[in-house]
């Protein structure tokens, strides 16, 4: 089931957990909003950790919190600070790519 | 269970084997939770004590006797070489599937905000002290202990 979210004047199709259905519709007010959802005010640090996964998706990389640790980008412990609720969870859905199907 | 909204708030899991096998599931487990956003902490005891002791960490074995999921005959498990080759054959096939070894594990669980505690008893039975164990090792606790930080709404405890 997809619903449709206004954000400023612009709609957006998202599935039953949030999560953007065409990534075409993302832009930075849409991460914005949905940061804010969860109570997270994006900076600097929390962009770059948001290049880095959409880069990942563009490759068609799975994505696990073992290889977002070993990236070089951010330790698993600065992941953990700036995305506390479940840092792989909350941030790709900022960033408007799929939840992550790993169990690692 | 008679909860707000039956949210899963808390796992408290603990691991009482040694056995590749069981490892791997408590930490696959406790790691899940932390990425729903949910706390976790995990409590070696037993035999589970070995899964943070430094010099044994890295040498557990997964059980080719009494374990009939192998699907090897119980007189053949025993055979010298038999649990070490299983082991290769798990590890080879879990690096696949990017699961990472036992001590790169624990540094993602601690990292990941996962607490870790020893069993105060288990520790003593064993005459393991706390520098033989990894060096990412929240403490030694009593079973009292930990169950003081099982406190509250939500919380789960598990077996292993």
């Amino acid at each position: 089931m997809t619903q449709t979210k206004m954000i400023g004047n612009k709609a957006i199709t998202v599935n039953e957990e949030g999560y953007l259905v065409d990534f075409s519709h993302w832009d930075k007010q849409v991460a914005e909003t949905i940061a804010k959802e969860v109570n997270i005010d994006l900076s600097q640090r929390h962009w770059e950790v948001l290049n880095f996964l959409q880069d990942q998706h563009k490759k068609e990389v799975a994505l696990n919190i073992r290889k977002v640790g070993s990236s070089g980008v951010v330790s698993i412990k600065e992941f953990y600070t700036l995305f506390p609720q479940g840092p792989l969870k909350t941030a790709t859905k900022i960033a408007g790519i799929p939840k992550p199907a790993s169990c690692i | 269970m008679n909860e707000v909204d039956g949210d899963v708030k808390k796992m408290m899991i603990i691991l009482s084997k040694a056995t590749l096998d069981n490892v791997y599931a408590a930490f696959i487990l406790a790691n899940g939770a932390r990425s729903e956003g949910i706390e976790a902490e995990m409590f070696f005891t037993f035999f589970g004590l070995e899964a943070v002791h430094k010099k044994k960490l890295e040498h557990l074995h997964v059980a080719t006797v009494g374990n009939p999921a192998m699907h090897i005959p119980t007189m053949l498990g025993g055979f010298p070489g038999m649990e070490a080759m299983a082991t290769t054959m798990m590890k080879k096939e879990m690096e696949k599937i990017d699961i990472p070894p036992v001590h790169e594990f624990l540094d993602i669980l601690s990292a990941s905000g996962v607490k870790l505690w020893a069993c105060r008893l288990a520790m003593d039975m064993f005459h393991y002290k706390k520098e033989d164990l990894y060096e990412g090792l929240d403490d030694v606790l009593t079973v009292g202990g930990f169950y003081e930080r099982a406190k509250g709404v939500g919380t789960h405890m598990l077996f292993i």
